[in-house]
């Protein structure tokens, strides 16, 4: 399957997510709260999507979609917005501010920002309607990605989009699934220990599904670019919530807070680049 | 009504290809099949997924499209309400939610298809315009103004199948966003909107012959309400009477009785609705409304 930007460098990229890892460790030492071990788990998927998958700036030349359906996890989203110049550092310095735009969850509006979400569930909705009218109504080739959470497979609006989006053989949709095996409540597999292996319930749906390591942006990338394409496309990154941060990492409480002082020195003194 | 609509989309959706018509397994008869068969890409069938049908909208109204979505109002509205607040209203894309057969109209399925308070949960949502034409003709104007003039989400509440022409000899055109004068008197202002407006004329007609002299109007734009246009209504009235098919609280009756609080209005003001109460009885649309007071003859006793 082509109609993806067919380059991309590991290197370069492992050095970006370590950028961005330290770009967020600072910010939340603005805020009590944001998000942070889950914009970690997303971050290789988020950096491969924008730097290596689609083509053009987004929002602007781009004939590409990009949805961050766990809105949640928006920090990863915004430290690439900022590196590719969309979002300014001042956007992200008042993250959360009086005058600032940008808040916990993404707002469509805001530069790079192409749908409002937050609530678990909408995303795979929204981007099938979108790339629904990409293929079927204006015939282009854009292509539409989503990132979702693991919690929201509990949704059932997310199923009923998946339906459709079978039915209506969105082979230009490509969705990843930031496995992190985590929800605010604690381990996905103990909430609905039954609904484990996921992977069938996705190829029940009538979807093309690859299963890789979540932080390998090589192995995200050869996924995407090989997929077979006559079907939606699903890729499970298998992560882990608060990747990077030793003490972050699978703990439910860093799920929402901000690392104190002492915390965010250890968290700063440990990053370095994630080879997975 | 709903044929009159699946015309009005065909129509439109030949000159405007960003039309889309969206349903979810219950569609307008008759025409709507002409618009699929013409238009099979604008036209999608979510089959009983109403969550789907919204986010799915949203989508293709991010992409440039204005979608329509139709299902009966309590699946239109009430199911996937979170995905119209925040999809459709919060982003403020223009996208049409028809709430077919809304009130108790369908008065022998039971209160799990009737939709009492649809104009309260939908007129609470920042961003969203709420319209009820009482007629087939305003309902085409008012489907034409949501495919070409509606800048954000709306929520348009439709009758069934077979009311009658009700406005073909209306003191005022339809103006989306105005009171309609459809006939203009003295003593007695009744508005109303939507199916129950059939009742109103009756009931307009004999407090007629008994003498009074009677102004009849439509209230299709509940929000935003014409407040100007309510003001002019309660200071030019003796008695200005409000008559929906709704539950109490949250409807029309409510806003015109904060209008004329807040304005200090001296007319006497009566507001004639559904009671608060899940109907658990069966018959026709009027026995059931008769049931929760609403008929011809109940209104006279009172107004008279």
């Amino acid at each position: 399957m082509t109609n993806t930007n067919s380059r991309f460098d590991i290197t370069a990229a492992r050095q970006r997510c370590l950028k961005y890892r330290r770009r967020i460790l600072d910010i939340s030492q603005q805020v009590s709260a944001l998000h942070g071990a889950g914009a970690f788990s997303a971050l290789e998927l988020v950096d491969c999507i924008y730097h290596g998958l689609m083509r053009g700036l987004p929002g602007k030349d781009s004939p590409d979609t990009f949805l961050m359906s766990k809105g949640h996890g928006c920090m990863s989203q915004y430290v690439v917005l900022e590196e590719l110049g969309l979002l300014s550092p001042r956007d992200l310095d008042l993250y959360c501010k009086v005058g600032g735009r940008l808040g916990c969850h993404p707002d469509y509006g805001n530069p790079g920002i192409e749908a409002s979400t937050g609530s678990l569930g909408h995303g795979m909705a929204l981007a099938t309607g979108m790339a629904y009218t990409e293929k079927d109504i204006h015939k282009n080739n854009g292509i539409v990605y989503v990132v979702l959470s693991d919690g929201e497979l509990q949704e059932g609006s997310t199923w009923e989009a998946m339906m459709m989006a079978a039915n209506l053989n969105l082979t230009n949709l490509v969705a990843m699934l930031d496995h992190n095996g985590f929800q605010s409540f604690g381990r996905t597999s103990e909430t609905h220990p039954a609904f484990y292996p996921i992977r069938p319930k996705l190829d029940a749906f009538g979807w093309e599904v690859v299963e890789v390591n979540g932080h390998d942006g090589s192995a995200i990338h050869s996924a995407v670019c090989q997929r077979k394409g006559d079907k939606p496309f699903i890729l499970i990154g298998n992560t882990i919530k608060g990747k990077g941060v030793s003490f972050m990492e699978n703990m439910p409480i860093w799920h929402y807070r901000s690392p104190n002082p002492a915390e965010y020195l250890q968290a700063v003194a440990e990053l370095k680049e994630v080879i997975a | 009504m709903r044929n009159a609509f699946a015309d009005v989309i065909y129509e439109i959706g030949q000159k405007d290809s960003r039309i889309c018509a969206l349903v979810a397994d219950i569609s307008p008869a008759g025409s709507i099949v002409k618009f699929r068969e013409q238009f099979p890409e604008r036209f999608i069938n979510t089959g009983v997924a109403e969550q789907a049908m919204i986010g799915i909208a949203a989508g293709l109204a991010l992409k440039g499209m204005r979608p329509f979505c139709y299902t009966i109002a309590t699946f239109s509205l009430y199911r996937p309400f979170e995905m119209i607040r925040v999809d459709l209203c919060y982003q403020n894309l223009p996208v049409t939610v028809i709430g077919m057969g809304a009130g108790v109209i369908y008065s022998t399925l039971g209160g799990t298809h009737h939709s009492m308070e649809d104009v309260a949960v939908a007129s609470a949502i920042p961003n969203m315009t709420v319209l009820a034409p009482c007629d087939p003709a305003e309902m085409r104007l008012m489907t034409e103004w949501c495919a070409t003039q509606s800048q954000g989400p709306v929520y348009m509440r439709l009758g069934k199948a077979g009311e009658p022409d009700l406005t073909a000899s209306a003191t005022d055109p339809l103006e989306v966003g105005k009171i309609r004068y459809l006939q203009r008197g003295t003593d007695i202002a009744l508005i109303s909107y939507g199916i129950t407006m059939g009742m109103v004329k009756k009931v307009a007609a004999a407090l007629e012959a008994s003498g009074k002299s009677v102004s009849i109007l439509s209230c299709h734009t509940i929000k935003p309400l014409d407040r100007a246009g309510v003001e002019q209504i309660l200071s030019s009235h003796n008695r200005v009477a409000v008559v929906e098919e709704h539950v109490p609280h949250g409807g029309l009756g409510s806003r015109v009785k904060e209008i004329a609080w807040e304005t200090g209005a001296k007319c006497r003001l009566d507001t004639y609705s559904l009671k608060d109460e899940f109907v658990h009885c069966y018959g026709s649309h009027d026995e059931l409304l008769a049931a929760h007071g609403l008929s011809v003859e109940g209104l006279l006793s009172s107004l008279r």
